[in-house]
């Protein structure tokens, strides 16, 4: 179970650390791209029922770094809450099946 | 940033089949009468010291030093303040004089352990706290939060008038009320949040360890002890503040209380301990 845990801890921190090289002189454009992106990604998963409270949170310092004009920052943000967003979507769409795995018979 | 992603996906998957014990998967008709026995089992070959009903004490059941604790609690129980502010809501007249007995088979006395049942007109699990929010609307009262406060004290009431009684689920011919119990597992069973658990992860799989410093409680018996007084929270809560912060916990957006999914949870976690007492309300650390 300890390394389960630590796969998917470790898949978050690469993602993240993917998401967050993002390019350096973003625009305002590149921004409201990035997270539109990220906001489309997430309905799809309110539609599974499945958002996570990191994507949440990781949208909303998307926003506050927009607001201060840092645009770099506010597209790596965005970029960050897509890939969680992406990972939380394919954890709904597995676990359509595999939930029976756990089951007591 | 796909590989990434992709990688993240892979662990996922890894993560969904090295996760604990794996039993077969199933392919059967659903069998609630077939599931609560396995599932009764389980529990009970796990702990095998433990009687059935000892299981409603959640971790106070789970060892000795922490059984003492909760016989100690109930000398001077935390949720004593909200059984009383429950006993005095539940006979105060709405404004058209009518009162929340009116709304209740045996005037809402001792059928705290029917609670949810499934309504065939509506083709829904209706729960205590949905139905206690549908009688005040009746009588023309706004509904009340679902998560603590009031509703954790009306729900306090109830059970305690019923402390003792069996839960006695029914899951009658209609196949929607199949469905729904068959959606409460499924959401049982799945794997949601950026921690990747399922409900079953923690209580299924390791009732009675640690996670942090809190002791785990098992599934069975799990909704027998709600409404809870829970340190953790410093003061009362209800099922659906149970459910919401474990989503929570686990980094998933709560769905809102007495969703379908959380209503069809209740359904099949409470239809899995039929035959346990109601212990409600409890203590909880």
């Amino acid at each position: 179970m300890k390394n389960a845990v630590h796969a998917v801890i470790i898949s978050s921190a690469l993602l993240m650390a993917g998401a967050t090289s993002a390019l350096a002189g973003a625009s305002e454009a590149d921004f409201k791209a990035a997270y539109a992106a990220a906001e489309a990604a997430n309905k799809e998963a309110g539609s599974l029922r499945n958002q996570w409270t990191t994507t949440a949170s990781t949208l909303a310092a998307a926003k506050k770094a927009a607001d201060s004009g840092n645009f770099d920052q506010a597209v790596a943000e965005s970029r960050e809450a897509e890939a969680l967003v992406k990972a939380s979507i394919y954890q709904a769409t597995s676990e359509k099946e595999t939930w029976k795995a756990m089951e007591i018979h | 940033m796909r590989s990434a992603i992709q990688f993240a996906s892979a662990a996922l998957a890894l993560a969904v089949l090295s996760f604990g014990v794996v039993p077969s998967i199933a392919a059967d008709a659903p069998n609630p009468v077939a599931d609560t026995k396995a599932f009764q089992k389980y529990f009970t070959d796990k702990f095998p010291k433990l009687k059935l009903e000892d299981f409603v004490n959640g971790p106070y059941s789970m060892n000795e030093d922490m059984h003492k604790q909760w016989e100690e609690k109930e000398q001077f129980p935390p949720y004593d303040f909200s059984l009383d502010l429950g006993k005095e809501l539940f006979a105060k007249p709405f404004k058209n004089g009518k009162t929340y007995a009116d709304c209740f088979a045996n005037g809402g006395v001792g059928i705290r352990q029917n609670y949810p049942a499934f309504d065939e007109k509506e083709g829904k699990v209706i729960t205590l706290e949905l139905a206690l929010n549908r009688c005040r609307e009746a009588n023309g009262e706004a509904p009340i939060s679902y998560v603590k406060d009031d509703m954790a004290a009306l729900t306090a009431y109830m059970a305690f008038t019923s402390r003792g009684k069996p839960f006695d689920i029914k899951i009658p011919g209609d196949p929607r009320a199949l469905e729904a119990y068959e959606n409460g597992k499924r959401y049982f069973y799945t794997r949601r949040g950026q921690l990747n658990f399922s409900c079953a992860s923690c209580h299924v799989q390791n009732p009675g360890e640690r996670i942090r410093a809190e002791i785990l409680a098992p599934a069975l018996g799990i909704l027998n002890a709600m409404p809870i007084y829970r340190s953790e929270w410093g003061g009362m809560g209800t099922i659906s503040r149970r459910f919401t912060s474990c989503n929570s916990q686990i980094r998933g957006v709560p769905l809102e209380p007495q969703s379908d999914e959380y209503r069809d949870l209740e359904y099949y976690l409470s239809y899995v301990s039929n035959g346990l007492p109601i212990s409600g309300p409890g203590a909880r650390p």
